[in-house]
């Protein structure tokens, strides 16, 4: 029985480092938010740009959530699961953390859902949106301001049928999230997809494959290329004098990406519920100020983020502060009473948003930036299409 | 597939050769004449990548950056020898493979301390923008001719260093047999030194010459660093010539590979299944390669050591 003598010990431990926390209690009336950025390796690029949305998010808070004054700790996850949930469990028993807030990549998400679900509190992934917890799994515990990471794809596909393209080919790194890109592409895609290619995480150079898109001559391609992969093959593939095609993707270019990618990104398509460009009180803040404490762009990282600060503010106002009723508070989380900086914001059944998708296009800002830009609007109030599944328990 | 396309590829191949050699020269030299695992040589061709970029940007110039950064480069070697590696050399390999590891490690994150993690944008010098038509619709990059260009003028140079000169002379001869170099009144710690120095700054070169190609990012050397071991271990240790050939079967492998891969195996499989399993087929076939060469020459194709 040797996890009955581990968990008491940890217990224990946990008491004991716990003890100083409470001597030196915060006065009453604060908060305290386990943020989950990664922080570490080449992907901490994305992590900054969340947590400093989130800290931006506060900022134009004062530094309250809901009249209660906000504490913020940072989780380094490190892109390491197993580091993740070490990290997290410490933060929820030694820090007593009421909030996690966070996580960029799916797979530290499902490391870390359990411990935090299972502690009732309440965890808000910022960007995270695997479909694994929108369905079935979905989870009381659980919210999502970002979007179901099959939506992003399928906007995709539903924009290259409304253009009228016939013929595209499909070029993804051979993991599961890009097989998952194929799929939420082709779901709503008609037309004939000419080729899929897989290649490796670790590609560097895209010249053979750029050859065979060159031979294949498709009215447009669909691509998945996250961080460093997205900024080689978009640099090269306007080298190779292909931008004529018109070069649709998903988490390829974007503002965390785009300073790397410079002008050979121009007019190269994205999909997203949020761009820096939408124009509305909130939003037209949030960039600005954004811009002036960092001197780069948002992404949607950063903004799914702020998106956060101002959901909890506004749920912890309605409940009066008290966080100890969970079922009060999962209802005043629910009821989304905040400005999102996306404009219209809801969230469905299963916790995660219904909202507006649009296409993308990256363009120039008025002060020499590069940023995605809306171009049109594709699905207005998407449901999560796993929504129906869920039965909240 | 057009025989057109067959060529095109064969080109890509080439270049992705010429570029591993630059990066594998240097790594052999030091593996074949020190006998010292420099698993950290894929972050001097990261720093040489970051140099280059801030130094061009720096000056407003890819071309002055360029000049800046081979010093640069072969200073940053220096300080890491003398710092580092000059206390290795007579460990074994494990305790060189765990230190230039660290180093790998520490450089990765103090890259990004000084960098930030965002990757950075290299522009292609204007001189060299613009392509050449090499099939429809598709142009082949001035800029990667001139890549080739460059990768074969370094090759034919360090052939002309290596078997025609004094220096080159002494790391043949340290190669085959370092002790009796330095029993014969050679310092070999300085010969040591050189070579070091020197390898930091071929593969701060070609970090240099990938800036615009690739993304210069925080750990952009270790997915490189793998392909050179296995192109020097192709070539044979310590030789530069290996290294040439091994680097170009390398890239031709790899990019041969990755197109003919899946449509090879279409023939057994239907098509999605094909296309995966080619794939992943197709990301092996390097180390395949590697094994089966290993199994019929163990000491490479161009062995150096005698015995």
């Amino acid at each position: 029985m040797t996890g009955i003598g581990r968990r008491g010990l940890l217990g224990g431990t946990t008491a004991l480092l716990a003890a100083p926390a409470i001597l030196h209690a915060q006065p009453a009336g604060g908060v305290k938010i386990g943020v989950v950025a990664v922080q570490t390796g080449p992907q901490a690029a994305l992590g900054n740009q969340l947590k400093d949305g989130f800290a931006l998010g506060l900022r134009h808070l004062e530094g309250k959530l809901g009249g209660l004054t906000a504490e913020t700790v940072i989780i380094d996850d490190e892109l390491k699961p197993d580091v993740a949930v070490t990290k997290v469990r410490a933060a929820l028993e030694r820090d007593k953390v009421d909030f996690i807030v966070g996580v960029v990549f799916s797979n530290i998400l499902q490391a870390i859902i359990r411990p935090v679900t299972e502690s009732n509190t309440f965890l808000i992934s910022t960007n995270a949106g695997p479909s694994t917890f929108a369905g079935r799994g979905c989870n009381p515990f659980f919210f999502t301001t970002s979007y179901n990471n099959d939506q992003v794809h399928s906007v995709m596909g539903q924009a290259a049928q409304d253009n009228g393209y016939r013929r595209v080919f499909v070029m993804v790194p051979n993991y599961q999230a890009g097989r998952d890109a194929v799929a939420g592409f082709k779901s709503k895609f008609q037309g004939e997809v000419v080729d899929e290619v897989y290649v490796p995480l670790t590609q560097l150079d895209f010249s053979a494959e750029l050859a065979k898109i060159a031979a294949a001559r498709p009215d447009a391609i669909f691509t998945f290329m996250p961080g460093g992969l997205g900024v080689n093959l978009v640099r090269q593939y306007r080298q190779a004098g292909l931008a004529n095609i018109p070069f649709l993707s998903t988490f390829t270019v974007d503002e965390a990406t785009l300073p790397a990618q410079g002008d050979a990104a121009l007019g190269f398509y994205s999909a997203a519920s949020w761009a820096p460009n939408m124009d509305n009180p909130q939003n037209n803040r949030f960039v600005t100020d954004y811009i002036a404490a960092h001197n780069a762009v948002p992404a949607t990282y950063a903004a799914q983020a702020y998106d956060a600060a101002m959901l909890l503010d506004s749920a912890i106002r309605k409940v009066g502060g008290t966080l100890a009723n969970k079922d009060a508070l999962r209802t005043a989380i629910r009821a989304a009473d905040f400005r999102s900086v996306r404009g219209p914001f809801a969230f469905g059944a299963n916790h995660y948003p219904v909202q507006d998708f649009w296409l993308l296009k990256v363009g120039r800002r008025a002060d020499g930036k590069l940023e995605t830009q809306t171009d049109r609007k594709v699905f207005t109030n998407a449901v999560d299409p796993w929504a129906a599944e869920c039965r909240m328990r | 597939m057009t025989t057109q396309l067959l060529l095109v590829q064969a080109l890509n191949g080439l270049q992705l050769g010429i570029l591993l050699f630059l990066v594998a020269a240097g790594l052999t030299l030091v593996f074949g004449v020190m006998d010292f695992i420099n698993l950290a040589h894929g972050v001097q061709y990261m720093l040489g990548a970051y140099l280059g970029a801030s130094l061009a940007a720096a000056t407003g110039s890819f071309w002055l950056g360029l000049l800046l950064a081979l010093p640069a480069a072969l200073i940053a070697g220096l300080v890491l020898e003398v710092l580092v590696f000059r206390h290795l050399y007579d460990r074994d390999h494990l305790a060189q493979v765990l230190a230039t590891f660290g180093v790998i490690l520490f450089l990765n994150e103090g890259v990004k301390l000084v960098w930030g993690a965002a990757p950075l944008q290299v522009a292609v010098p204007p001189l060299l923008e613009g392509g050449v038509q090499i099939m429809p619709g598709l142009q082949y990059p001035l800029y990667r001719v001139a890549v080739l260009g460059a990768g074969l003028a370094t090759a034919g140079l360090l052939w002309w260093l290596v078997e025609r000169t004094r220096a080159g002379m002494l790391v043949r001869a340290g190669a085959t047999n370092a002790p009796m170099v330095s029993a014969l009144g050679v310092d070999i710690g300085r010969l040591f030194t050189l070579v070091f120095a020197f390898g930091a700054m071929l593969a701060g070169f070609a970090g240099v010459l990938a800036g615009p190609i690739f993304s210069v990012e925080p750990g952009m050397g270790d997915t490189v660093l793998i392909l050179a071991f296995v192109v020097i271990v192709i070539g044979g240790i310590g030789s530069i010539r290996g290294a040439f050939v091994a680097a170009l079967l390398v890239g031709l492998i790899d990019t041969l590979g990755k197109s003919l891969m899946p449509d090879l195996m279409r023939l057994f499989l239907d098509a999605s299944a094909a296309r995966q399993a080619g794939a992943a087929l197709a990301s092996m076939l390097v180390y395949v390669a590697m094994a089966a060469i290993l199994a019929f020459r163990p000491a490479g194709l161009f062995p150096v050591r005698a015995g």
